[in-house]
């Protein structure tokens, strides 16, 4: 069942992966997947837009703590942005507010990227 | 005073049936007069406790059954989620230090934790053979 979708696009030179629909324990391996392959390559500068996620698990915020390190390690970050307030109770829940960027809008995430690379 | 009203539902134990389990959650609370908050946070404690069930108690083996039980009264809702794996175990249990697993590149220990705070009651017993997980959401 298609439930879930993973849109990515460039901007300012940044990744951002825009997520759609609900991410769960099923549908936590294809942003995993799509994660892997930017870190593969190198792309560490990303932003994940939560504007069109109805729905997340904790498999789903799994997937952010097992690859953030990895990222930040080469000098980039993954920045959230665009949740929804059920979405965004279920980071806070579990503290995630502390330790990674969470913006309200994509564009606040890009400023922040742009001028801790200046 | 016995006006509970009762629904059942029996699922193989795939990741793939989440969103089912989510939606018949969704469905009965719905009709039982629950809040969207309400309904939000008992649709993702049960999914959590399915979660762990077909990851750590069934191993991911999908010919393994789960049954969900949902018991609405005047008061509150009662979720009965039971299987036939391996049982958990609660004294090992500990709240999870995010920024500890962060830097182990860890996951896990989540589910309880978000179960814990969603619901007004959880509790876990085996019993013949049988593990009981049990969630109640109180209507206020």
């Amino acid at each position: 069942m298609k439930n879930f979708k993973i849109n990515h696009r460039n901007k300012s030179g940044l990744e951002v992966l825009d997520l759609q629909g609900e991410l769960d324990a099923h549908t936590a391996s294809q942003l995993e997947d799509v994660l892997k392959n930017l870190i593969n390559s190198n792309k560490s500068n990303i932003i994940v837009n939560f504007k069109d996620l109805d729905y997340i698990a904790s498999a789903g915020l799994g997937v952010f703590m097992a690859y953030i390190e990895d990222v930040r390690s080469i000098g980039g970050d993954i920045k959230l942005t665009n949740m929804n307030d059920k979405v965004y109770n279920v980071f806070d829940l579990l503290g995630f507010p502390t330790l990674y960027d969470i913006f309200e809008d994509e564009h606040h995430a890009i400023d922040k990227f742009i001028n801790d690379n200046e | 005073m016995d006006k509970a009203v009762s629904y059942q539902k029996s699922i193989g134990a795939s990741t793939e049936n989440l969103s089912e389990i989510r939606k018949f959650v969704t469905n009965y609370a719905q009709k039982h007069g629950f809040s969207k908050n309400q309904i939000a946070d008992i649709r993702l404690a049960v999914d959590e406790a399915a979660t762990n069930i077909i990851k750590h108690a069934y191993k991911s083996d999908d010919s393994q059954t789960l049954t969900i039980k949902l018991e609405f009264d005047d008061e509150k809702l009662c979720v009965t989620l039971t299987d036939q794996g391996i049982s958990f175990d609660v004294k090992k249990y500990k709240s999870p230090d995010i920024k500890q697993q962060i830097a182990k590149k860890k996951r896990g220990g989540m589910g309880i934790h978000l179960m814990k705070n969603l619901m007004d009651e959880v509790s876990y017993k085996v019993k013949n053979q049988e593990n009981v997980l049990r969630m109640s959401k109180n209507r206020n």
